[in-house]
């Protein structure tokens, strides 16, 4: 058990990690094909060449950006409610959200979209992929500052009432500077969530408004592209480090 | 009216307008009939519920619980030990954990892909295998059940370890001792001991790990290429090649009803882990 249990781990996180080393290795390989054949940059360049991996990219960003910042908004407030009072149909609906299928979740937005459409001159695009953003983020967020505000002190808020402070006051300048570190790691969270999404997005999606996890998909159906590659290791490097900042703001008391 | 009432306000609409009042039409579509090009028409009917008792839906069914079963068991094999090794790991301990989640958080499409690079005929593996002439044609490795397994397990493996670790984390070592002095072997401690103790984090994990799996939609689409048909592929066609909303809807809330099953099913013991 001894020598077995650390072995193991090894291989278990060489299972994890060995997939996504080898992309990145090739994504520098100056070949189309699976085999080395030189060190190159090549690919990374092809990918900013290609107008219609920028466009994705671009899209992708703004769409993150805007949900993320409501998001993050709508859930703070929502969640220091929660924490003041609980609402167990709220709390619940939150988790049920989280852990309903991408694909269920995205089909009711797309007939929900589509319902509504009947009643107003809009059609399928980025509103609608950043409302449903909006909507499938919300539960990160909850839960990752209503986790935060459990170790709070309530006694705070209350001596800040004592002293004369308004609610609001008191949420302002008490609560909410205390919170900001909680906040700030909800929306790097927010951020990756939406930043990734295929399943739901793809299917509120308009003609202007392809996401890169889109363009992604149709590649890796089409073959193996050393610019998927490249593309994968710019997004991964990208969101590992919006984790790991988040992660060490989470932790932080 | 209170803070509390105007911070809530945004919150509750969101969840309301955006995610109940969706199934609620979606509740609705599944009772009405087909139109020719997408969309639903009048009669109110029964017949997409009807429908799924035929025998070529009900097998995809069946593989898709039968495939989120073998992930899941799986992922609690695999996880088990890992769990282990890193609760006892000492000062390591958060390090280890979040070497676990980091790749969960970063892109599961990407994660998606880099397995269908390696496993592809023209593929890493395949490449490496004939260039070694162990093999002189490429293995059948990708666009099978199998495939869509390994996709699955290698992305939720975290859910898994997760909780476990939770569990595992609080047993107390003197506990192991004790069972040694009673002369018990290292593998008979953790079967007697460990398991039965971290059962409640076997749930979480189980729940959390199956649930995703039995909806699961891009795994079997991209890794099974279109040979392992799950619920998921099943809903989604129904939306877009297919354009049957009504019997698309009455799926969708199938597949909503089996998850809201597990998750009182399994829910109630991994509760105070969720």
């Amino acid at each position: 058990m001894k020598r077995f249990l650390p072995v193991y781990a090894c291989a278990a996180y060489l299972f994890l990690y060995l997939p996504l080393l080898a992309l990145g290795a090739f994504s520098f390989n100056d070949s189309k094909i699976a085999v080395w054949h030189g060190f190159t940059f090549d690919w990374y360049g092809n990918v900013f060449r290609n107008s219609a991996l920028v466009e994705g990219m671009l899209n992708s960003l703004l769409i993150a950006v805007v949900a993320t910042l409501f998001a993050t908004l709508i859930g703070t407030l929502a969640a220091y409610a929660l924490w003041q009072k609980r609402l167990p149909w709220l709390t619940g609906s939150l988790y049920l959200s989280l852990l309903s299928p991408e694909i269920v979740t995205g089909v009711s937005l797309l007939v929900f979209f589509q319902w509504m459409f009947r009643f107003l001159k809009l059609q399928l695009g980025m509103h609608t992929v950043i409302l449903a953003h909006i909507s499938f983020s919300l539960a990160y967020v909850v839960i990752v500052i209503l986790a935060r505000l459990r170790t709070f002190d309530r006694s705070l808020e209350e001596a800040a009432n004592d002293l004369g402070a308004t609610d609001w006051q008191a949420f302002r300048y008490v609560t909410a500077p205390l919170l900001l570190p909680g906040i700030v790691a909800a929306a790097l969270l927010c951020f990756t969530v939406s930043f990734d999404d295929y399943v739901i997005t793809s299917l509120v999606a308009g003609v202007n408004s392809e996401t890169l996890p889109m363009i992604i998909y149709a590649m890796a159906r089409k073959g193996v592209s050393p610019e998927v590659n490249a593309l994968s290791v710019m997004i991964t490097v990208g969101l590992g480090v919006l984790v790991l900042v988040s992660g060490r703001l989470e932790s932080k008391r | 009216m209170k803070l509390r009432t105007w911070f809530l306000a945004p919150g509750a609409l969101v969840m309301v307008g955006l995610f109940f009042l969706p199934l609620l039409i979606v509740l609705a579509y599944s009772f009405l009939s087909r139109g020719a090009y997408g969309g639903v028409l009048l009669p109110w009917t029964i017949d997409s519920y009807a429908r799924i008792f035929d025998s070529l839906y009900l097998a995809i069914l069946w593989r898709s619980v039968w495939i989120a079963a073998v992930s899941t068991a799986l992922c609690l094999l695999l996880a088990f030990p890992l769990a282990l090794y890193i609760s006892r790991a000492g000062a390591r301990k958060t390090l280890l954990l979040n070497l676990v989640m980091l790749p969960f958080w970063t892109s599961f499409l990407i994660r998606t892909y880099a397995w269908m690079f390696l496993l592809r005929d023209t593929g890493l593996i395949n490449t490496v295998l004939q260039g070694l002439h162990v093999i002189h044609e490429p293995l059948p490795l990708l666009f099978n059940t199998g495939a869509v397994i390994l996709g699955l397990v290698y992305g939720y493996l975290p859910f898994m370890v997760l909780p476990l670790y939770a569990t595992l984390e609080k047993l107390d070592p003197a506990l192991l001792d004790a069972a040694a002095d009673l002369g018990a072997s290292p593998v008979v401690a953790v079967w007697r001991v460990v398991v039965p103790i971290s059962k409640p984090g076997m749930m979480a994990g189980c729940l959390l790990v199956f649930i995703p799996c039995l909806g699961a939609y891009l795994t079997p689409d991209l890794m099974g290429g279109g040979k392992t048909v799950m619920i998921g592929n099943l809903v989604q066609n129904q939306f877009t090649t297919s354009r049957d909303w009504p019997f698309g809807a009455a799926i969708s809330l199938l597949l909503m009803g089996m998850v809201l099953l597990v998750m009182r099913v399994l829910g109630d013991k991994g509760e105070e882990l969720l």
